[in-house]
């Protein structure tokens, strides 16, 4: 499709519609539930998938190139901080795999606002936020202008 | 009027206006607010900016680290590196200032909480290759976002930007942008005394391998729709090596990346009769470019130009040899979570096709052309260089000011900085954003002037599309052919056909001339026609009508560098079949273009290029 939506699984809460890149994630207007309106402008990027509540979106394969009785499930879990999957074969086949997605909590990002304000002499250099502590080396590498010259290396 | 006067007008000000929350945008979003601590930072997205641009899926490396506190690399090697990839011509002041930055950039990444891997025996991070590391990058983007939340004074998701607004009282300056909001209809003035432009490079310019239900399956995003060039184009600003498009060799049908498979994995290609092909095509290749093929790493064109060739040849497909690593269960472990981290398309064609690579060898492709400048090629807008060792010719302001003043750009919108990747589009970002702040301080209390006779007009021109669908609907019983407007899916395939046959796309082997340009561009004056005749049904049809209107502008600009690089810099990009070498006499240089809107013309220059000397 490539992602579709389950009719019996689908509340319409339109969290799909709210992440989706592509802005293809529709509501249907008849049926209140969420709808792939353009699927030749999906990515199969997943960000749908891994956004429902419910697990009612899934993704059926290009059909130009991708042979029917496969399936690639996502479980992301933002407390867990893991995304598992689950990829089955046409043939039945079945791998699995789990991964981080995060090591710090949701939210905990420092605005660079609530760092203390920098110098107009800061400003002024070349150094940017956070530097030159945040390099882990002693200060910002420079060229010197003379190093640039024109010619053929 | 009917349409137009129905249509809220909604007037945001601002001090910084980012257009596109990418990984570009969110940098620049960042890095204004830390400098600017009472300026009004404001950023708009067409999508939403927790999954939006090129990273929106996720990645499994970042390509572009140093590993300065472990001494690994330094930021001339880099420039070292990208200038040979690009056979010669990269701006090496620009490139620098990336290198120089990153590492605090991804330092900054892993406080945030983005899962780093380390080498357990080094504790340092896991390196892919010389300047890859990898990651668990499921939630990058996520993790990136929230950084650019925390410090915007406010984001706006979902509202296209469809022109940059100029300042009605001073030539050759920015004054915001306008837009609409795709869901609502709303149309948006924003004003502000500093633009950044974080876009999205272009992918759908040229015809994809697939042009079915899979044609969404491109190798860059779909929603990569160039405005990271229409919008600077328009507005007058100088462009460079727009010609210097790229060509992937990933895994068939999915784009599957191959770095973590050629570094990592060790895995290797061979033809279809399982011999080694690329050394068969070096004397051949050497005749094209001279030494450039004997450069390490070899440049990634020329080792496309072998397989082309191979292909050519009647010895394909190509395939990637993955069942000897595979039998290592780690590595086939990331092998598999290399895609599903970031292409999970290619993860469902295996999945369809049973190729478990453990057991059989993939087949790779080549992919259509793109066009942008955070990859491996660098196309984009003409910036100003560091203040602190940028020669006087690439340094006319602000670090990461175009040829526009007050218009800054980062990742995708940069050209001459290929090799930067997300990190280092984050990182460009977040020059260009403090750069931009240096320039409203120096502003001080002066206003973009901002004429409404010109928003008013604009806003007629966005919505032009509804109206057309609307008044040429009623003509017809039905369906989706209309004498009177074409729909915004017929548009596309018609650039992509025209881009395809004429301007070096796959059905040409990515082959172009003199003649097929000039045809080619005469075919595109026609489509530029045609998009005042877009019938857009709805808001929906309206957000396709606008990115195609950008990814018109992005081509023109394409085939006109092209027409103007009388070489071949770059086989196994393109080849100008009626200039098959490379040429250091009279081509060792940059292009640039200038779009005039008045005349509809555009000016070619060359531009010099300077390297690092050892």
């Amino acid at each position: 499709m490539p992602t579709f939506v389950y009719m019996t699984r689908c509340d319409g809460c339109g969290h799909c519609v709210d992440i989706c890149p592509s802005v293809i994630m529709h509501i249907d207007k008849t049926y209140r539930r969420a709808v792939n309106i353009e699927p030749n402008m999906c990515w199969e990027c997943y960000s749908c998938v891994k956004a429902c509540p419910q697990n009612a979106i899934d993704v059926r394969g290009y059909a130009d190139f991708a042979p029917l009785g496969h399936s690639v499930r996502a479980l992301r879990e933002e407390a867990k901080g893991t995304i598992s999957w689950k990829v089955k074969f046409r043939n039945g086949h079945e791998k699995n795999f789990v991964s981080p997605i995060r090591t710090t909590p949701w939210g905990s990002i420092k605005s660079p606002a609530d760092y203390e304000a920098p110098t107009a002499e800061a400003l002024n250099s070349q150094e940017i936020a956070h530097e030159p502590e945040s390099l882990n080396i002693d200060k910002l590498p420079a060229l010197r202008p003379d190093q640039l010259k024109l010619g053929v290396v | 009027m009917g349409l137009f006067s129905r249509r809220k007008t909604i007037h945001v000000d601002s001090d910084i206006l980012v257009i596109g929350g990418g990984m570009a945008g969110c940098g620049a979003t960042y890095e204004s607010r830390y400098w600017g601590r009472d300026l009004k930072v404001v950023c708009v997205e067409k999508a939403n900016i927790e999954r939006s641009g090129a990273v929106a899926q996720g990645l499994y490396a970042i390509n572009c680290y140093m590993g300065m506190q472990w001494d690994e690399n330094q930021p001339e090697d880099h420039v070292r590196y990208a200038r040979n990839d690009l056979m010669g011509l990269v701006r090496e002041d620009l490139g620098y200032d990336i290198a120089r930055h990153v590492d605090s950039t991804v330092h900054k990444f892993e406080e945030w909480g983005l899962p780093i891997m380390r080498d357990p025996e080094t504790g340092q991070y896991q390196r892919e290759g010389k300047w890859q590391i990898m990651i668990h990058g499921e939630s990058y983007k996520p993790i990136v976002a929230e950084a650019a939340r925390k410090a915007a004074t406010k984001i706006y998701n979902r509202i296209m930007v469809t022109h940059l607004l100029m300042d009605d009282t001073k030539p050759n300056r920015v004054a915001g942008a306008v837009g609409f909001n795709v869901r609502t209809g709303d149309f948006y003035v924003f004003r502000a005394k500093a633009v950044i432009v974080g876009a999205g490079g272009a992918s759908h310019i040229f015809k994809p391998r697939a042009v079915g239900e899979g044609m969404g399956r491109t190798w860059y995003a779909p929603w990569s729709s160039g405005s990271a060039y229409a919008l600077p184009i328009l507005a007058g600003a100088k462009m460079t090596q727009m010609e210097n498009r790229i060509v992937l060799t990933r895994f068939k049908d999915g784009y599957g990346p191959v770095g973590a498979y050629f570094l990592h994995l060790k895995t290797y290609t061979e033809n279809a009769y399982g011999d080694e092909y690329e050394s068969k095509w070096y004397d051949h290749t050497k005749e094209l470019v001279g030494d450039y093929i004997d450069r390490h790493p070899v440049p990634t064109c020329l080792r496309n130009h072998a397989f082309l060739e191979e292909v050519k040849a009647g010895r394909g497909p190509i395939r990637m040899v993955t069942k000897e690593a595979f039998q290592d269960p780690h590595l086939e472990t990331i092998g598999w979570e290399n895609f599903l981290g970031m292409t999970i398309g290619q993860a469902v064609v295996w999945a369809s096709q049973n190729i478990d690579p453990k057991h059989t060898n993939p087949e790779l492709t080549t992919s259509e052309p793109y066009v942008m400048g955070s990859h491996a090629t660098c196309s984009g807008a003409w910036a100003s260089g560091p203040e602190d060792y940028a020669p006087s010719e690439y340094q006319w302001g602000y670090n990461r000011m175009m040829t526009v003043d007050g218009l800054f750009g980062a990742g995708d919108t940069i050209g001459g900085t290929a090799h930067k990747f997300s990190s280092g589009s984050f990182t460009e970002g977040r020059i260009a954003g403090k750069a931009a702040v240096k320039y409203v301080n120096d502003l001080g209390s002066e206003q973009p002037q901002v004429s409404e006779a010109e928003y008013e007009g604009l806003k007629k021109t966005v919505f032009q599309p509804m109206e057309n669908y609307e008044v040429g609907r009623n003509e017809i019983v039905g369906g989706t052919v209309s004498p009177s407007y074409i729909l915004p899916i017929h548009g596309l395939q018609r650039l992509e056909k025209i881009m395809d046959e004429y301007v070096g796309g796959i059905s040409a082997h990515y082959s172009t001339n003199e003649p097929q340009l000039t045809r080619g561009l005469e075919l595109l004056g026609m489509l530029r026609e045609d998009l005042n005749h877009l019938g857009a049904e709805d808001l929906h049809q309206l957000q396709r009508a606008w990115e195609l209107n950008h990814r018109l502008l992005a081509s023109e600009s394409v085939t006109h560098h092209t027409m103007f690089r009388t070489e071949t810099r770059w086989p196994g990009y393109y080849y100008r079949a009626d200039h098959p070498k490379l040429d250091d006499d009279d081509w060792h240089c940059f292009t640039l273009s200038r779009y005039d809107r008045e005349s509809g013309e555009w000016e070619m220059e060359k531009a010099p290029v300077y390297h690092i000397v050892d």
